[in-house]
Formats: C-alpha cells, sequence, structure tokens
C-alpha cells in the first residue's frame, strides 16, 4: 500500500511534465507537417493553378502563383479537341479490360496456389513473386523484338495498336494482384472451407460462394492497384505504339501537347489533371482498401 | 436422420482408398489448370524475354550475327556507359535513402498527432504516389521551366539566383532525384506508419520509465521493432527506383549531355530510338546483378517469415 501511494505521488508531476512534452511534440508535428504537405501537394496545386490560365497570363512576368484571369478554355479546348479524347477512351478501355482480365486469372490462381496445392505449387509462388520483382525496363527490348517475330510468322502487326497493350499489362499487374490474393486467402480459416467441401460444394462453388465475399477487401485492393498501374503504365505504350489514333493518355499528353520546343503549358496541366482525375477520384473514396493493398504486398508473406 | 446417415458413411469408408486418390489426383489437375493462364502469362511475356534479352545481348547490330561478349566490351570502352553506371547508382541509392528518411520523419509526425486527425493527413500525404508519375513529372518540369519556374520565383526573395534545374549538369542530377523522392517518399510514410502502429504501447512505457529521452526511444525500441519493414521497404524501392524510366524521361530525358541517363532512359535512347536493339538489349541487363541481390535478401525475408508463421 506505501508503495503504491509513492509511486502515485511521483507519477504526479511526471505526468505533468509529459503532457507538457507531448504538447510541444504535437506542436512540432503539426509545424512539419504543414510543412510536408506545402511540398507534396505543390505540384498539383500547380498544375490546377495553370490549367486555369491562358496563355497569355502564363507567359506573362506577373506572380506565377497567382491567376489573374481565371478561364476554363483551356478545359473546354482540350475537351472538344478529338486527340484528347481518344487518348482518355484507350486508357479507359485498356484500362479496363486489363483489370478484369488480371482480377480472372489471379483470383483463380491464387485460390490453386493457396488452397489446392499441386505439384511445384509453392515454387510457383515464390515465382510469382519474383516476377513481379522483374521490372518493365528490362523486358520492353525483347519485347520489342518479339513483335517484329510475330508480325514476320502469323502476318500479325501487334505494334502501333493500344489493343496490343491490353495483352502485354497483365504481365504488369498479375503477378502483384495474385501474391496480393495468395496472401488474403491463405489467411482464411481451412475450417471455412472444408465445411462447405463436405457440404458437397465443388471447388468452383467454394471459391465463388466462400473465397471471393471473405476476401473481398483484398479484391477490392488488388482491383485499385491493377488500375492505377495500367493508368500509369507510360514505358510500353512510348515504345510500342507511335500514332496519335493508337496513344494511351500519359504518352499522349507528352507527344501531341509538345510540339518541338513549343510547350503549351496551359493545355499540357489541364491535360495532366484530367489525366490523374481517374486514379485520384477511386483514390479519395476507397482510401482504406488502397493503402490495405499497399501494406500487403510488402507485409504478407 | 442418423440411422439413414450411417449406412452411407460406411459404404464411403470402404473405398475411401482409390476415391480419395482419385480426387486428390483430380484436385490437383484442377488447381493447376487453374493456375494455368498465370503460367503462360509469365511464362510468355515475362520468363522468355528475360531469357531472350540474354540472347539478343550477344548479337551483332543488324541481329545477324553471333558476337558473344562483344556488346559488353563495346560499352566498357565507352565514356557514357560508365557516366550510366554512376547515374544510376546515384539516383537509386540517394533517392532510396532520402525517401525512407523522410517516409521515417513524417510517418513519426502523422503518428504523434491525435489518431481522429491521422486518416485525413495520410489520405493528403500519399497524393504524391496516387497521381500517375508520368503526369505528376510533367508538372515538376513546368515548375522547373528555365524562364517561368515557380520554385525560383519564391525562391528569388531569400536572396537565391535562378537555379537552372534541369539546365545543368548537377542541379539535373539533384532535379530527378528530387522528384522521384517526391513521388516515392509517401509510400515509405505509408508503410511505417503500419510498422509503428504495431509497435506495443508497453516497451514506450518502459522506456520512459527507465528515463529514455525520444532519441534512445527511436534508437533502441522503434527502429528494432520497425527492422524488418524498413530493410523490406527499402530493397522493393531500390529495385524499382534502380529500374526507373519514367521521371527521368520525362524531366530530362536524359540530359543535359547524358549527365542523367539511368539504365532505363539510356536502354530506351539506345535501343529503340537508336535502333541498336541487342545493345540495348546489354544495357538494360545491367540492372540484372543489382535487382538480383535485392531480390535474394526479400525472398530470404519473406521465406523466413513464412516459416515462422
Amino acid at each position: 500500500m506505501a508503495n503504491v501511494a509513492i509511486e502515485a505521488a511521483a507519477a504526479r508531476p511526471a505526468y505533468g511534465s509529459m503532457s507538457k512534452d507531448r504538447r510541444w511534440a504535437l506542436r512540432w508535428s503539426y509545424f512539419f507537417l504543414v510543412l510536408f504537405a506545402i511540398f507534396f501537394l505543390m505540384p498539383p496545386i500547380y498544375m490546377l493553378i495553370t490549367s486555369l490560365k491562358t496563355s497569355q497570363e502564363i507567359s506573362a512576368a506577373g506572380n506565377p502563383w497567382w491567376i489573374y484571369n481565371p478561364t476554363l478554355a483551356n478545359y473546354i479546348e482540350l475537351l472538344t479537341q478529338n486527340h484528347y479524347l481518344t487518348f482518355f477512351r484507350n486508357s479507359a478501355i485498356v484500362s479496363v479490360c486489363v483489370v478484369a482480365i488480371t482480377m480472372l486469372i489471379s483470383v483463380i490462381a491464387a485460390f490453386a496456389l493457396a488452397r489446392m496445392k499441386f505439384w511445384g505449387s509453392a515454387t510457383l509462388a515464390t515465382g510469382v513473386f519474383l516476377t513481379y520483382l522483374i521490372p518493365e525496363t528490362l523486358l520492353f527490348i525483347p519485347l520489342f523484338k518479339m513483335f517484329a517475330w510475330v508480325n514476320e510468322t502469323f502476318d500479325i502487326q501487334l505494334m502501333n495498336h493500344w489493343w496490343t497493350l491490353i495483352i502485354l499489362y497483365p504481365s504488369l499487374t498479375v503477378p502483384f494482384a495474385t501474391w496480393i490474393m495468395i496472401g488474403y486467402f491463405a489467411s482464411i480459416p481451412k475450417e471455412l472451407d472444408e465445411a462447405a467441401l463436405i457440404d458437397g460444394a465443388t471447388w468452383m462453388q467454394t471459391l465463388t460462394k466462400i473465397f471471393i465475399p471473405v476476401a473481398l477487401p483484398g479484391i477490392i485492393a488488388a482491383t485499385i492497384f491493377t488500375f492505377t498501374v495500367s493508368w500509369a503504365q507510360f514505358l510500353y505504350p512510348l515504345a510500342f505504339t507511335t500514332s496519335t489514333t493508337e496513344l494511351v493518355l500519359p504518352v499522349g499528353i507528352i507527344t501531341t501537347l509538345i510540339k518541338g520546343d513549343v510547350f503549351n503549358w496551359g493545355q499540357i496541366m489541364t491535360g495532366a489533371l484530367l489525366g490523374a482525375a481517374p486514379p485520384l477520384i477511386i483514390y479519395a473514396f476507397l482510401m482504406d482498401y488502397y493503402i490495405a493493398g499497399l501494406t500487403a504486398g510488402a507485409t504478407k508473406g | 436422420m442418423a440411422d439413414i446417415a450411417a449406412p452411407s458413411s460406411i459404404a464411403a469408408m470402404g473405398d475411401s482408398r482409390s476415391s480419395l486418390h482419385k480426387l486428390m489426383q483430380r484436385k490437383s489437375t484442377v488447381a493447376f489448370l487453374m493456375a494455368l493462364p498465370l503460367i503462360l502469362l509469365i511464362t510468355i511475356l515475362v520468363a522468355y524475354p528475360a531469357g531472350y534479352a540474354v540472347y539478343l545481348a550477344t548479337l551483332n547490330k543488324g541481329m545477324t550475327r553471333f558476337v558473344g561478349f562483344g556488346n559488353f566490351e563495346f560499352l566498357f570502352g565507352r565514356d557514357t556507359f560508365w557516366l550510366v553506371v554512376y547515374q544510376s547508382c546515384l539516383f537509386a541509392i540517394t533517392a532510396v535513402i532520402f525517401k525512407a528518411l523522410i517516409g521515417f520523419v513524417v510517418a513519426h509526425f502523422v503518428h504523434n498527432i491525435p489518431s481522429k486527425g491521422q486518416r485525413k493527413w495520410r489520405g493528403m500525404l500519399l497524393v504524391p504516389w496516387v497521381i500517375p508519375p508520368a503526369m505528376s513529372t510533367l508538372a515538376w518540369l513546368w515548375l522547373f521551366d528555365p524562364s517561368y519556374s515557380a520554385i525560383n520565383y519564391l525562391l528569388q526573395p531569400l536572396g537565391i539566383d535562378r537555379i537552372p534545374w534541369t539546365g545543368e549538369a548537377g542541379w539535373a542530377r539533384f532535379s530527378v532525384i528530387l522528384v522521384n523522392v517526391w513521388i516515392g517518399s509517401p509510400f515509405f510514410m505509408i508503410m511505417y506508419l503500419a510498422a509503428l502502429k504495431s509497435v506495443p504501447e508497453q516497451l514506450y512505457e518502459a522506456a520512459a520509465i527507465d528515463g529514455a529521452t525520444w532519441w534512445q526511444r527511436i534508437w533502441y525500441v522503434t527502429l528494432p521493432m520497425m527492422r524488418n519493414i524498413i530493410a523490406i521497404t527499402a530493397l522493393f524501392s531500390l529495385i524499382v527506383t534502380f529500374a526507373n524510366f519514367d521521371i527521368v524521361r520525362v524531366l530530362t530525358a536524359g540530359g543535359p549531355l547524358n549527365s542523367t541517363h539511368i539504365f532505363g532512359t539510356w536502354a530506351f535512347r539506345v535501343g529503340i530510338e537508336g535502333g541498336d536493339i541487342p545493345l540495348g538489349a546489354s544495357v538494360s541487363l545491367f540492372m540484372v546483378p543489382i535487382l538480383a541481390v535485392a531480390a535474394a535478401f526479400i525472398l530470404r525475408d519473406i521465406t523466413k517469415r513464412g516459416s515462422e508463421v
């Protein structure tokens, strides 16, 4: 009893100083968070500022951080221009198709790898992870040559078509999506699918009736990831598509809005901002899934 | 009910050996078929091209003749190649270190504030990671514009003269690293924040009772607890940064005078734009050793943790 009283007495002043420390720590935290937020949000904000200016104002000597005559001319011009809408459409079709293909392949494969062990399945799971680590900068040159070979042998021209990207992108998204899904499926208790199998469910029914509903957060996270990757991919479209009708957004903005040395910054920023909008909107609404997917990739294992 | 169930289960027991065997066989076949699209995809679009790159690297420019290590010998004799090696290492290592540092610091600040506001801050600070890199790099390119640089405008009152962000070799190197850090550090922040949340609060209380300063708390409690996640995030990022393409391509396109080229962008310049596919393949193959080492470490960590669980 005496001990307790002494401890309590000793603790009181200590608590007082700790809370004072805490208050200062809190103030400093907010101060630095504001600084970092300014650093992290400066480019997108500047995109928005520039997109609302006329080209005269952009090349004027005034304060670049202030809009004197706000205008939507850049948006109107860009959205009535056929090129930009074509890029947007190409990007949208490619991304949606890639998401569908990726989720179909990876959910089924992850289920097979996580639950229905077969000869070499453990090796394959490791292989899937290793494939995820192979960057596209290593693969685009051999792929370039392979496309030429396909053209010679089967007379199918893969080069310079936006639909080629639908075939290519899954090689970037499927390994990671499968890896996430293996992690999520492995965390589902075995009793659940055993119960289903005893009740006479087939493997397909176990997958669609139990695994997919239970692992839905993981599926959403993998879907968001796949969409973001295929929307942002830059190297493959740059290497494999050239005609303006076949370009996707990131490459389209850079190759058509920059004419030689003439940078039409108002339109470039507008195009970039609108191009960044779909991932940002998805992120705004599904932030928690997004972050869950991000951390699952490296921590699940 | 029990009467009806019993005989059927006994009957099932009778031939369970053969039917179970059959079931297992069928199960593994079905599983293999389910994984087949994945296997095909990886084989055709990743494994085969990776091997094909090695073969391509041994051909001459017209791809008609086997030249063995000829392309590599040619590369070793070129100054630009060594410049690219130097810049790739400088770029990747510096960027990863700064990403890790900023991510660690920002994660602490977010962790410090009341949990009610954390979600909002976290959401705001992750924005650079969400914007497609090619598009956010365009914004940086505009911020760095030689004649209308909005950053130089802000620095002017501080007495800093016009900085040639992408015009001079040293500054251009700094710029590509800066943009990479800007895009990548939110990822570290998120990973470290998740790791910070998993450190038991009791450890800090114990440290506080023992009279540990904030520095000692970070050094002896936080860092050891986060060691794994720090290592794996840094290795992941090292791979991605080393193999980067978008940022350098959009911001400087390798210039001025090839000073910011890294393996990916130079391989593109040589292989696709220069039309020398074998040489481009050889350049990109130089990424493999570093990628392999990083991948081996990551894999070791993952299998270790897998066996612990």
